[in-house]
């Protein structure tokens, strides 16, 4: 079937809804999506969202800047930083404004928190700059955004997956996506096409990602030629519960908790003097992972404790409600009485489709605008984050660019035609489903999916050699050759989510060959890519992006200036 | 530990009503429930078909009858069910596929009880003030992921499928009784409706089924109160 619209934005997330509430102010607009909105992973961010309104204490946009690009380990782009800081503040009051519920200061304004990597002149201590809402500012984001979708009417097409993105002529002119719901295929012709599919954390064996999170947006621009941007940066963070990954808000060390090793000593005071349990989380997750190599987890196992007990029940009740009930729910621990053992867990893609700070993609080292085709969220890369994300500044990066794209393509489509449609555009997404429904004899999804995410945790996890990289290269190219032959057994047209996680699959396989590909290249230590053998940051040759294309003899990578305005890289130290 | 897992299955291309089918899964005491229908899916019967994303209890989409109760399938784990397992999809909504069913009814009732902050005056610079007693007052209904547990393991609503629902009156507490919100008026005029608040009788599964904690009976009676007194 064939629809027409001004405008397709893919994901339901924060990025997603705020480019739908600007852009369908003026435009005809669509969002689709895989799951139904307030399904999006959106929904399951704890902490806060970061913003220097000096609600508790003073604190100013220029701080929450230089934060931002030392915690990115200087490769953020920061003329895209100063926007997003700036205009951090503005967002967060039209967040209240729509009715977002934030705690509450005594005198009735929004409370702030403090939170990793934030700091007051620039790196003096910690400042409360994290704006929340309990532990679940995130769910309260989604809940808010599609209220308003809701009031504005905003059209949906839930449970749709987009397949494959449709070019023609140089322009970004729509999507193919699969109707869940009856196995149809749908084309959407539209002026711009917008990507808010969130990030990939799937590749990896522990990883506090929904299920869903399967790179789909990111694969399928990179297999039409897109490159993906600094993919080698993925953020493990520090505190996932052991085993299962399910994350623990670094909101609960910014009201006081503290990590422990198996001495019961706060080992972060010996590694960041300053920031101690509130140092950036590539750095605490690779502390962590030494203390536990050094013999130092508790019992000398693969774990270490965050230790909340001293905040009291009245903290945890009124500030951490969500983190309490999953450690109750998971572990049957009371965090009152109880450290929590915890592990660092897989979390946030700092790379993905490149965009400039207006959410247009561009593709190439001198940020050549693909026409048409925009990306905000995780699926981007600014880059706001460089090589690490501070808390918070996920949520903050979702809606200010959510808004800018949303703004920037609802202006482009006033002043555009429709551009056709390639021919036979369904072709590629039919025959790759065909060839999936009709395979016998190979291997089940789930069994490559595994082998994937454990080698991809254990080799090109928090800390990297070029042995183990090429390792599990070696792997993924086997995968790659299993996954052609994968067999089904659901072939049916209802519901068929097996087929759509063997796609999901073949997603996660094509990132996974662009991280591993950019990460053996980069020869240095920064953020949270971690050389053993290559282990300090070198700006003299590494300061610059990573541009990895997908071409039919292998992946070709290229490098990008990092925009530097103000701040020029000085040792990272907390 | 091995556990049995009793599944009620359907495929519309294939079936004409539901059946059920017994599965064994190895898995371990502190495994969720979903990582057994998962283990069932990718080692075993990749037709089993179920929604789920977070798998830690905060997207809500995979709310289903295990063990005759309503349940988000990732919150419960092997050892709060024991060895003998039964699943089936939510009661009262059409089933698509196995575990799957049709929340289009479900969100159409949400939007019916306008569900978003309703106030016209030009809003501040900065943030409108609200107290943090204020901000208590609905706390509790703000947590609701709509999971659908609560609509549907209500008899009001097994009766008579024209009631609104717990989870659409949980929605519209959270805007009534939040302070900066102006359209109180207009919510409890539709919840005063035959299929509002009424065909509730304080029956309690929804507090009883809801995997946020959330006290829906009082709520329900909260608004019910509003309604009969004018007063919010």
């Amino acid at each position: 079937m064939l629809h027409t619209y001004d405008a397709v934005i893919v994901g339901a997330g924060g990025a997603g809804l705020m480019a739908a509430l600007e852009a369908s102010k003026s435009a005809k607009v669509a969002v689709l999506t895989k799951l139904y909105p307030t399904r999006s992973h959106t929904g399951t961010a704890q902490g806060g969202i970061g913003a220097a309104l000096g609600n508790v204490e003073e604190d100013h946009w220029e701080w929450h800047v230089f934060d931002t690009i030392k915690g990115g380990d200087y490769l953020c782009d920061q003329d895209a930083v100063e926007i997003m800081c700036r205009e951090a503040v503005e967002v967060v009051y039209d967040l209240e404004h729509m009715g977002l519920p934030f705690n509450r200061t005594p005198d009735g304004k929004i409370d702030q928190r403090p939170f990793g990597g934030h700091t007051r002149e620039f790196g003096k201590g910690p400042v409360s700059r994290a704006c929340y809402a309990a532990d679940r500012t995130g769910h309260m984001i989604l809940q808010t955004l599609y209220q308003q979708c809701v009031k504005q009417g905003v059209h949906f097409f839930n449970e749709y997956h987009v397949l494959d993105l449709l070019i023609n002529q140089g322009h970004v002119c729509g999507v193919v996506a699969y109707e869940i719901a009856t196995g149809e295929l749908h084309t959407f012709h539209a002026k711009a096409v917008f990507f808010a599919t969130g990030g990939s954390g799937r590749m990896f064996k522990i990883t506090s990602n929904a299920h869903a999170l399967t790179g789909d947006g990111m694969a399928v621009a990179y297999r039409r030629g897109v490159p993906m941007e600094d993919m080698e940066f993925f953020q493990f963070h520090p505190t996932g519960i052991y085993k299962m990954g399910i994350l623990l808000t670094e909101g609960a060390r910014g009201e006081g908790g503290i990590l422990i090793n198996g001495k019961g000593e706060r080992f972060m005071e010996r590694y960041a003097p300053t920031m101690k349990d509130l140092a950036p989380r590539d750095m605490i997750s690779r502390y962590i992972y030494l203390e536990i190599r050094e013999g130092r987890g508790i019992n000398g196992k693969d774990y270490v404790y965050l230790d909340l007990r001293h905040l009291g029940r009245d903290v945890l009740n009124k500030k951490l409600p969500d983190i309490t009930d999953f450690v109750q729910t998971y572990l049957g621990i009371d965090p009152a009485t109880e450290p929590i053992p915890i592990q660092p867990t897989a979390h946030y893609a700092m790379g993905g489709i490149p965009t400039n700070y207006d959410a247009e993609v561009v593709i190439d080292k001198k940020n050549t605008v693909l026409p048409g085709f925009y990306a905000a969220g995780e699926v981007a890369c600014v880059s706001i984050h460089g090589a690490n994300r501070l808390g918070t500044n996920s949520l903050v990066d979702i809606v200010v660019f959510g808004r800018r794209g949303g703004r920037k393509m609802a202006d482009y489509v006033k002043r555009t035609d429709l551009v056709p449609l390639p021919p036979d555009p369904e072709d590629y997404v039919q025959e790759q489903i065909a060839r999936l429904l009709a395979s016998h004899g190979g291997d089940n999804v789930a069994n490559l999916r595994e082998k994937m995410q454990v080698e991809m945790m254990d080799k090109c996890g928090v800390f990297r050699t070029a042995e183990h990289l090429r390792n599990v290269q070696q792997t993924l190219a086997d995968l790659q050759d299993h996954y052609r032959q994968v067999t089904l057994m659901d072939k049916g047209k209802t519901f068929n989510t097996e087929l759509l996680e063997a796609i999901e699959l073949g997603n996660l396989l094509d990132l996974a060959e662009a991280t591993v590909a950019a990460a053996l290249a980069r020869e240095e230590s920064r953020g949270a890519h971690y050389r053993e053998d290559f282990p300090k940051r070198d700006d003299a040759n590494w300061l610059k992006h990573s541009l990895a294309y997908k071409t039919d003899s292998g992946i070709r990578l290229a490098y990008k200036p990092v925009t530097i305005t103000k701040y020029q890289p000085q040792e990272r130290k907390y | 530990m091995l556990v049995s897992v009793r599944i009620k299955r359907f495929d519309p291309d294939v079936d004409r009503k539901p059946h059920w089918e017994a599965y064994t899964a190895e898995v371990e005491p502190t495994d969720r429930v979903l990582d057994a229908l998962n283990e069932i899916k990718w080692h075993q019967d990749g037709t089993l078909t179920f929604r789920r994303s977070c798998g830690h209890g905060i997207c809500g989409s995979d709310a289903m009858m295990i063990n005759g109760r309503n349940r988000l399938a990732c919150k419960v784990l092997i050892r709060d069910v024991g060895a003998k397992i039964s699943v089936e999809p939510l009661r009262g909504f059409a089933v698509i596929k196995d575990l799957v069913v049709d929340m289009e009814q479900f969100f159409a009732k949400y939007r019916s009880i306008l569900p978003y902050l309703i106030n016209d005056n030009p809003p501040p610079e900065k943030e409108r003030l609200q107290s943090p007693q204020e901000r208590a007052r609905f706390d509790d209904t703000t947590k609701c992921i709509l999971c659908a547990a609560c609509t549907t393991s209500c008899p009001s609503f097994w009766a008579d499928k024209e009631y609104v629902g717990p989870a659409a009156i949980v929605q519209a507490h959270r805007f009534i009784f939040d302070s900066r919100d102006e359209g109180a008026g207009q919510r409890l005029s539709i919840l005063a409706e035959r299929h509002g608040v009424w065909p509730c009788h304080t029956i309690f599964n929804c507090t009883d089924a809801c995997p946020r904690g959330i006290e829906v009976t009082r709520a329900i009676q909260e608004v019910k109160d509003a309604i009969v007194t004018g007063r919010v």
